[in-house]
């Protein structure tokens, strides 16, 4: 294993370095862009949007109140920081993980091949490979995005992949009878009977990266994790708590507006 | 002209096709096909022809390979062996060997299919899903949603065209079906029991618009059904099917006088004989009346005579020596309208339900005439003769 992770680092070492420089240059320039804008634009923006998807007054004000208290908190550069990470790390197990899930659908020996690895990769502690990331990505917000990538994937995977073998045969034949292209039987069947399991997925998804926040800050990525480590060193409760609390808030909105209006479906 | 010519077919599911098919050229029945390779026999040896505008039906219970049978046809099914030729145009293209470029062409040009369980998408309005199969053909949105509500005011759903298919009944459910099928503008439909899946009242309601709809459009229609009513009724053609084998192909009238095996007599002994027989396959033919000075007696107890010339025309008809008057009915004419007390003249295509209730209304047996003249009677005796189902066992003894 090490000798693999050494001839790694010594052979591909500019393969990385280029994956880990672009993906940093996108995560800190999509910072820099939201952070050109006052707060309340931001603000402004995901209360429209939750407004949009759900037409409900009590969740705009929550948004609103939410959000207002981070800023108040001082988090708020923290705040887009973790958003930006746990949106590039969604966008990208999405980018990888729905092709993944189809797939595997269609491909039965695929799908078997592919369960063991996925429990491993959402079972195994996340610090086993934190290091190999660390090592090939070198320090900064590369290594903590790939890791949450890696823990988050399963979810579109699986959630696809179930969504996809869970379309009634029916709907299948009548795609076929009527002479669908099996492209055509895939985006025009296939993906929108299996809509809400793919929605759901890339719901956990988020929540899943979420989550990740804070190991990801132990390899040097920024955003609220860092308050949280920052305390953690310090023994000082009561910023713990208030960066906690600041992930709270973040992971509530982005569930709530996430979620399918109407379904009570957990995400 | 034949729209669909099957020859020898057979369908095998599984993985051991090669083997199963010389399984059953030895004879071997599905069951040993099973335990031996795994494979399930769907169609054995089924050939069978389908004239262009005709509705056939293919009978049976479940997994006697009915539908099985219907889904080669659009090649849904895998065809192991055998040749399936379903017109297009000028010709006819073999399904078990076309390619799949010309596989789609049938499938969006010349067959589609209306499903048991509806199979509508539920993400498509029902605008959408009528014109879902025209999608498949490659036309544009306005165009194709353009056609498609033609296909609903037809099925008379327009008004429901931006519901969604779980805002409907089953009945209505099937009518989008119905209408997604139509719109493709195909000949051939294909119908999986299509109507198994409502209500007595909407089925009946829904098979008379088929019928209608047929008869209109002139398609050629393969229907699925597992009942024998429902054939009957519908069907211009009718082949029953058990274990994976056609075992009878005819006319309905012809089923439920000439059931081939005890199966099929199973079936017809349930049915109601009053919209399939005609008064041919009923009546006494008159060498069998008796003759009373040159007249021919129609019944004894009350001295019912009629006489006839030497072409056969009847010319006067009595009853205890009192003359009676003579009518001339064709079908659709309104039998309550009828004089009582009339002997009255029809056809020996006449249907067993108007003959009875000629019968119940003039109080009088049925003349039959062919070309003018009188070629037998339809008395009581005919009558409960059919309704007890002798008709067959007769014949059969």
């Amino acid at each position: 294993m090490e000798s693999f992770v050494d001839w790694l680092t010594f052979n591909a070492a500019g393969f990385f370095d280029a994956i880990s420089v672009s993906l940093e240059w996108v995560i800190l320039s999509m910072v820099e862009i939201f952070q050109w804008f006052p707060p309340f634009v931001p603000m402004a923006l995901t209360a429209a949007i939750a407004w949009a998807l759900h037409r409900s007054i009590p969740l705009v004000i929550f948004v609103v109140a939410a959000l207002l208290l981070i800023l108040n908190l001082g988090y708020w550069q923290e705040m887009l920081e973790t958003f930006v990470l746990v949106l590039t790390a969604t966008a990208l197990s999405i980018m990888f993980g729905i092709p993944i899930g189809i797939l595997a659908a269609h491909k039965p020996w695929l799908y078997t091949v592919l369960r063991p690895i996925l429990d491993l990769m959402q079972t195994i502690p996340t610090f086993v490979y934190l290091i190999p990331t660390l090592v090939l990505f070198g320090l900064g917000v590369v290594p903590g995005l790939i890791s949450t990538i890696i823990f988050a994937i399963a979810a579109p995977i699986r959630l696809t992949y179930l969504g996809i073998s869970k379309v009634p045969e029916e709907l299948i034949e009548a795609g076929k009878a009527f002479g669908a292209t099996p492209f055509k039987l895939l985006y025009k069947v296939e993906l929108p009977a299996a809509m809400p399991n793919i929605m759901a997925g890339i719901t956990q998804c988020i929540m899943l990266s979420l989550s990740m926040v804070v190991i990801a800050a132990l390899v040097g990525a920024d955003g609220l994790g860092k308050p949280v480590i920052r305390a953690l060193n310090t023994v000082n409760i009561s910023q713990g708590f208030e960066a906690g609390l600041a992930i709270v808030l973040v992971a509530i909105i982005l569930d709530r507006i996430c979620k399918k209006p109407g379904s009570s479906q957990e995400g | 002209m034949t729209a669909v010519t099957i020859r020898n077919l057979d369908v095998v599911f599984g993985g051991n096709v090669a083997q199963s098919l010389q399984l059953l050229d030895k004879g071997k029945t599905r069951q040993e096909i099973i335990d031996d390779t795994g494979d399930v026999v769907g169609v054995h040896d089924a050939s069978i022809e389908v004239q262009q505008g005709e509705i056939c039906v293919l009978m049976g219970l479940s997994g006697s390979g009915k539908s099985s049978l219907l889904r080669a046809v659009n090649s849904l099914n895998p065809i192991s062996r055998g040749e399936l030729l379903v017109r297009d145009g000028d010709q006819m293209v073999d399904m078990a060997s076309c390619d799949a470029t010309t596989l789609r062409h049938m499938r969006t040009h010349r067959v589609s299919m209306v499903f048991q369980k509806f199979a509508l998408m539920p993400w498509l309005s029902v605008l959408d899903n009528v014109a879902f199969g025209l999608e498949m053909q490659g036309l544009g949105k306005t165009e194709r949603r353009a056609q498609a509500m033609e296909k609903l005011e037809m099925v008379g759903l327009a008004e429901w065209k931006d519901k969604y298919p779980h805002e409907l009944s089953g009945g209505m459910q099937q009518r989008v079906g119905l209408a997604r099928a139509f719109a493709m503008d195909s000949d051939i439909l294909l119908m999986d029991e299509p109507f198994s899946a409502l209500d007595p009242l909407i089925r009946s309601q829904l098979q008379d618009e088929l019928i209608e709809l047929q008869q209109r459009l002139n398609k050629t229609i393969l229907f699925v059904s597992h009942d024998l009513d429902e054939a009957l009724k519908i069907g211009t053609n009718i082949a029953i099917m058990e274990s994976a084998r056609i075992i009878q192909h005819g006319k309905p009238e012809d089923i439920v006088l000439n059931p081939a095996t005890a199966y099929v007599e199973d079936f017809v002994a349930h049915t109601n004989p009053l919209n399939v027989l005609r008064g041919r396959s009923l009546m006494t033919d008159i060498s069998q009346l008796e003759q009373l000075d040159q007249m021919l007696v129609l019944n004894r107890n009350e001295n019912t005579c009629v006489s006839t010339n030497d072409a056969g025309q009847v010319v006067a008809a009595s009853r205890q020596g009192q003359p009676l008057p003579l009518h001339h009915w064709n079908e659709g004419d309104e039998v309550d309208a009828l004089p009582e007390d009339t002997l009255v003249m029809a056809t020996p295509e006449i249907s067993m339900r108007d003959a009875i209730g000629i019968r119940y209304r003039t109080g009088q047996p049925v003349l039959l005439n062919e070309s003018d003249s009188l070629v037998g009677v339809l008395s009581d005796k005919d009558f409960y003769h059919a309704l007890l189902g002798k008709h067959f066992s007769a014949s059969a003894a």
